[in-house]
């Protein structure tokens, strides 16, 4: 049974879940750029490193592949760290730790070891820091066997995903997004876990189904209370966990719904919405749709600098609402 | 002048290098005997290959037998190694059994691996061996982390980290080396200078001299030694483990060697000349540390046969046990994906 509940923000969620596993378990500590007095680059960690000392806050150099292979290493021998990159574009600097080392050791070694490491990612577009700070790149991660890939949308959920990822014996990719660190929400006061492999109906619906988990979970629930006035009622379902997919959540609201939209923040082509897109169109679930099922995807662009340009590159509320419009339509 | 030195100067044993005074006679005798388990897998492993029996590809450390060994020799089963590409030496080294290690070469489910890794990813964490690894420098951070953790932990373990002369010019290299030194942690580098990276010889990839220079960089001792000598790579080692065990940090030992083989089976020894490779089959260590265990008085002849003809029967006994063992099976692919 959940604590009680009190609003916090996204960060401040978070930083709960940190000190709460760092107080529990002595494995755990944590590892990133400036994340030691600074606080982070967003506040996440904040003040941990007064509680627990710089041996479990421990700042790196300015060195992604190398703290990510301590991380690695670390886990590998007992310890449970937790990774912070100070933007998720960053990854690209380390992918090599995680896709070639975290993701494969386990099974390259025949189960005779476990990687238990977290990264957290700070993604997404919409602060104005352009190309090479606002990416999404959840689907390049999620491509990869023997990694975990989760996305919370709520305060809540990111206190109880990112519990339930200290806790895993496996390598678990946690994309924050940057917009939703100072938004709030209940939070229960105690420890609870969200579960790694389950999505979360957000909304009922029997017109049509929008899948968004992340950022795009709000954008599709502001979608929806506006195509109710219209009186097309949508059901709304966030992922939260990109690898594994919940396709059998999703796949059960399309049987209601008969229609599907699937937005993301990432590049459109070869996204996560392609990937759901592809799995119920081969699953016996393709029989119940009454339409094509469409996708809102990131542009096939950089993410810009100008606030107008920027907006044009990510799916906005307008236009899920929309696409559903023509979707509930017949207009597709 | 130490004590040491002038006992050994007053002693029979003139020249007798400083490292056989803290080596009991069973400690040299392991250490002859992992040489030549070392050459005589890899030799058999070869063997194979050739024959068919084993498949991807490999690459064999024949004659770079003293520099795992040797700087293995301070480290226990609570100690833990890195390794690379060319590890069959390490794992020997660290105490992994043959056997697994052929059943892993072909591809078995007994394999330290049960066949999902190959000659490549041969790894025995029960011995502190954290895995040979297929990326070039992929090892070092890793085994910075486990330095990290050995220091949190307080378990007074050392960690080995070895990696090629090419992995000097990788990123992972300057990163992992500044992190250890900026934490003083219990990790020693070791780098085997074969002097080529697959083809391209150190003098055209690398622009210093000598690796260990390189260590000045870091703050931390840096030493070049004779990497077929077996004695010379061990002092340098447990000259770098007290350190490290002292909480004094890190140390690069560069281990000058040659590998008589290929890089692997697709290297037709283009970039070097037969002269150069026979010079240094000339400068074998095992035959090195032969010589130099007998005229020290440290093992006799016929103890050292002794130790080939044990030798002999365990690569029998291994090769027996591979290729009795079971393969795989299909129906078990995405076993091991994930933990849970």
């Amino acid at each position: 049974m959940e604590t009680p509940s009190r609003e916090l923000t996204y960060a401040q969620a978070i930083h709960e879940a940190l000190a709460m596993a760092m107080e529990a378990d002595d494995r755990v500590f944590l590892l990133g750029e400036d994340i030691g007095v600074y606080g982070g680059a967003f506040q996440v960690t904040g003040d941990l490193i007064n509680r627990f000392g710089e041996d479990r806050v421990m700042d790196t150099p300015i060195s992604e592949l190398g703290g990510a292979g301590v991380a690695v290493g670390a886990a590998l021998t007992g310890m449970r760290p937790v990774f912070e990159l100070q933007f998720s574009d960053f990854v690209t600097l380390a992918m090599e730790q995680i896709v070639n080392q975290a993701a494969k050791l386990r099974f390259m070694l025949g189960g005779a070891v476990s990687v238990p490491m977290v990264v957290r990612l700070p993604s997404g577009s919409g602060t104005g820091a352009a190309a090479q700070h606002s990416q999404a790149l959840q689907a390049w991660l999620a491509h990869v066997p023997g990694l975990k890939v989760v996305e919370p949308s709520t305060p809540h959920d990111a206190k109880g995903l990112m519990l339930a990822a200290i806790a895993d014996p496996d390598p678990v990719m946690v994309f924050e997004h940057k917009l939703l660190y100072k938004t709030k929400g209940p939070v229960p006061t105690g420890h609870y876990i969200v579960p790694l492999d389950k999505a979360e109906v957000r909304r009922m619906g029997s017109d049509l189904t929008i899948v968004a988990g992340g950022i795009m979970c709000g954008k599709a629930l502001d979608a929806a209370a506006e195509l109710a006035k219209e009186g097309v009622e949508a059901e709304v379902i966030d992922p939260r966990s990109l690898r594994p997919l919940d396709l059998g959540t999703i796949g059960e609201s399309v049987k209601k719904t008969a229609r599907l939209i699937c937005v993301y923040e990432g590049v459109k082509t070869l996204g996560i919405g392609a990937e759901i897109s592809a799995a119920i169109c081969e699953s016996p679930v393709f029989d119940y749709l009454d339409a094509p099922i469409l996708r809102l995807g990131g542009a096939e662009s950089p993410i810009p600098y100008s606030p107008i340009l920027e907006k044009a590159a990510v799916p906005q509320t307008p236009d899920i609402i929309a696409a559903a419009r023509r979707l509930a339509q017949g207009r597709v | 002048m130490s004590i040491s030195s002038i006992e050994s100067i007053a002693s029979p044993q003139v020249n007798r290098p400083r490292i056989y005074e803290r080596l009991t006679k069973s400690d040299v005798r392991g250490a002859l005997y992992k040489m030549i388990l070392i050459r005589r897998f890899e030799e058999s492993a070869e063997d194979a290959y050739v024959r068919g029996q084993s498949y991807g590809t490999m690459h064999l450390s024949i004659g770079e037998e003293a520099t795992a060994v040797g700087a293995c020799a301070p480290l226990s089963d609570r100690d833990y190694v890195t390794s690379t590409h060319r590890g069959h030496g390490h794992c020997i080294a660290k105490g992994a059994e043959v056997k697994r290690m052929f059943a892993e070469f072909l591809g078995r489910e007994t394999g330290y691996c049960r066949g999902r890794g190959g000659s490549m990813h041969i790894a025995d964490p029960s011995k502190g061996n954290l895995g040979a690894n297929g990326i070039v420098g992929g090892g070092i951070p890793i085994a910075v982390g486990a330095a990290l953790s050995v220091k949190r932990r307080k378990t007074g373990a050392v960690v080995v980290c070895f990696f090629g002369d090419g992995a000097n010019n990788e990123g992972a290299f300057h990163e992992s080396l500044n992190m250890a030194a900026i934490w003083r942690l219990p990790v020693v580098f070791v780098c085997e200078n074969n002097l080529y990276g697959m083809s391209v010889s150190t003098e055209r990839s690398t622009a210093v001299n000598y690796i260990a220079q390189r260590a000045s960089a870091y703050s931390m001792p840096g030493v070049t030694v004779d990497g077929n000598s077996f004695a010379e790579v061990a002092q340098a080692s447990f000259d770098a483990a007290d350190r490290a065990r002292r909480g004094e940090g890190p140390s690069l030992i560069e281990c000058m060697t040659y590998r008589i083989r290929g890089h692997s089976r697709s290297d037709r020894n283009r970039y070097r000349t037969k002269e150069e490779i026979e010079t240094w089959k000339g400068r074998d260590p095992i035959d090195a540390f032969e010589n130099e265990l007998e005229s020290h008085g440290l093992l006799s002849q016929s103890e050292i046969d002794a130790v080939r003809a044990e030798v002999e029967d365990e690569i029998k006994q291994g090769i027996a046990f591979a290729e009795a063992s079971p393969s795989p099976s299909a129906d078990d692919l995405l076993r091991d994906v994930y933990t849970i």
